[in-house]
């Protein structure tokens, strides 16, 4: 079994009468990128400052690099992290944001133009921090997060102000990382961004965990969809008729029938339309994706 | 430790605050000081409308007059300085940064207070050169001799006077840093450490004089002072170490407790 960069078991968070993070229980894989997803509310930040020793836990456990959390000097200098999006000092430029921090952790004040031109801000670094953008000011939270060389990174909602090829620098970037060995932990907003990169998977509802795992068992366990189109709209009544007196749930979404069925049914489908004279235009088996999952399993719009 | 005081003073040295403070303790140096030597023959050139005489001024204690009058003020600007600097990093969110980079809070507690001491030492040190400098500089006009400046019962006074406003400025600081703590807003922490320090004791100290001797800012005024006949200067000293201590030691335990939730 693979090591765990971030194991936490029975993790609550009480605000008087309030369970903002209810008995979490997860594992995230050394050298895994994980998605940590969840509607607003849902306890996605407490969880993320419980694991930086920002706050004490009510109750529960978690180890994270193998260290109790509760002894955050063990493993913090080992982390990097960006927590609710970048916090810097407005009167200091970028690059003297990032060397207070560098100066802090004791880690070389040379990394800092490396880490500038990395995220893309090489030419702003002496620009202060309040002149930047908001896709800036993620960028300079994404460098001091990366100041320790981190074995794990956490970003909590990354590309918030990215445009889209901010979007995608980003997700090369942790794929680099990835690749490089670091263990990656991002919530985002961006579900679809998630799916694209994230091998697991942790969401929360309401501050409980559930689910924990593999981001392809997660969607493959979703049940499937069959989306059939006739050649001729005529056709559509006969073949949504067909199709429930086989037993099967359909629904009808423009000028095609979405239809809850395995995969491999698609066949007999396509027999049983040439059968009854409906010639079908298009015939495909699909799987939900990361974002119908989470809207069925949290009931929430994010 | 030593990471943390570093990373202090790279906020500290960011022109906009370093200059800005430097300036305003040259202006009320030079200003107080220029009262002290250009008001010699108008009368009352020094606290409270006294008359200090270009005789008086001419003695060994001739260059502390306008040095002293200064250091109420050096006091509230390290309140300011501190608070501000302790309080922004909850408004601004950069408390989690720093202890997501050094997790031990009293490092982080410690590291600020030895960097703003230092930043604290800078300014007295500023404030007496600016003093010193206009004192000799405006006493052959004001026609006060001197000579009797130089000697080395002058220096020791004036090393005593020196750390006496230095030890007063970092009990004010230290005052902004509790109070910037508690309130966790700059502008909160500078407005009641301000309000207090230069109102509310002094309708106190006017409405039941007795009270000045326990009061905070009063007793740290009296160590810059050197003492006074109203309360002597160890018993400032020890009232001020005693409402830093307390006052220190509740902040201590809240940073140290608190979750940094924002």
């Amino acid at each position: 079994m693979k090591q765990s960069a971030i194991s936490v078991s029975g993790l609550t968070k009480i605000y008087g009468e309030r369970k903002a993070v209810d008995d979490a229980n997860f594992e995230v894989p050394v050298g895994s990128i994980c998605g940590f997803v969840g509607p607003n509310g849902s306890g996605k930040t407490t969880t993320i400052r419980m694991l930086l020793g920002l706050i004490s836990p009510s109750n529960g456990t978690g180890t994270v690099l193998g260290e109790d959390i509760r002894e955050p000097e063990k493993y913090l200098p080992r982390v990097g992290a960006m927590i609710e999006g970048p916090a810097f000092y407005p009167a200091l430029s970028g690059a003297e944001n990032l060397r207070v921090l560098a100066s802090l952790g004791g880690f070389p004040i040379s990394r800092v133009p490396e880490l500038l031109a990395k995220v893309g801000l090489a030419d702003r670094g002496k620009s202060k921090y309040k002149t930047y953008s908001l896709g800036m000011k993620q960028r300079l939270g994404i460098a001091a997060a990366l100041l320790p060389n981190p074995e794990l990174l956490i970003l909590d909602e990354p590309t918030n102000g990215l445009d889209p090829s901010g979007i995608q620098e980003i997700r090369e970037l942790l794929r680099d990382l990835s690749s490089a060995g670091t263990t990656v932990f991002v919530s985002s907003h961006l579900l679809s961004e998630l799916e694209m990169i994230c091998d697991h998977l942790v969401m929360l509802r309401l501050g409980k965990v559930i689910f924990t795992g593999v981001t392809h068992e997660l969607l493959a366990s979703q049940e499937p969809i069959i989306v059939a189109k006739p050649e001729y709209e005529v056709d559509l009544n006969k073949l949504v008729k067909l199709v429930q007196e086989a037993g099967h749930i359909v629904t009808v979404i423009e000028s095609a029938v979405h239809i809850k069925a395995l995969p491999e049914w698609a066949s007999t489908l396509n027999r049983l339309a040439f059968d009854a004279g409906i010639t079908l235009q298009s015939l495909s088996p699909v799987l939900p994706t990361l974002e119908e999952t989470f809207f069925e399993m949290t009931g929430a719009d994010e | 430790m030593i990471n943390v005081v570093i990373a202090e003073l790279r906020k500290l040295r960011r022109p906009t605050l370093l200059l800005s403070t430097l300036a305003t303790v040259t202006a009320l140096s030079g200003l107080f000081t220029s009262l002290v030597f250009l008001r010699i023959n108008s009368g009352g050139n020094t606290r409270r409308g006294e008359t200090v005489t270009a005789l008086q001024l001419s003695q060994e204690t001739g260059l502390m007059y306008g040095f002293k009058l200064v250091g109420v003020f050096l006091g509230l600007v390290a309140l300011c300085v501190f608070a501000s600097q302790t309080a922004q990093e909850y408004t601004y969110g950069t408390l989690r940064n720093l202890l997501v980079r050094q997790p031990s809070r009293m490092k982080i507690l410690l590291g600020k207070l030895i960097s703003m001491k230092i930043f604290a030492i800078l300014m007295v040190i500023f404030a007496g050169a600016v003093s010193i400098a206009l004192s000799y500089l405006l006493a052959g006009r004001a026609k006060v001799s001197t000579t009797k400046w130089g000697t080395s019962h002058a220096l020791h006074l004036l090393g005593q006077t020196s750390l006496n406003l230095l030890i007063a400025t970092i009990c004010y600081g230290l005052l902004g840093m509790i109070l910037g703590l508690l309130f966790r807003s700059p502008i909160s922490a500078i407005s009641i450490g301000v309000l207090w320090s230069l109102i509310l004791e002094n309708i106190l100290g006017a409405v039941i004089s007795s009270t000045m001797k326990w009061l905070p800012a009063a007793n740290f005024s009296n160590i810059g002072e050197g003492g006074s006949a109203a309360a002597s200067y160890q018993h400032s000293l020890l009232v001020s170490a005693l409402y830093i201590f307390g006052g220190g030691t509740l902040v201590a335990i809240l940073f140290k407790r608190r979750d940094v939730a924002n």
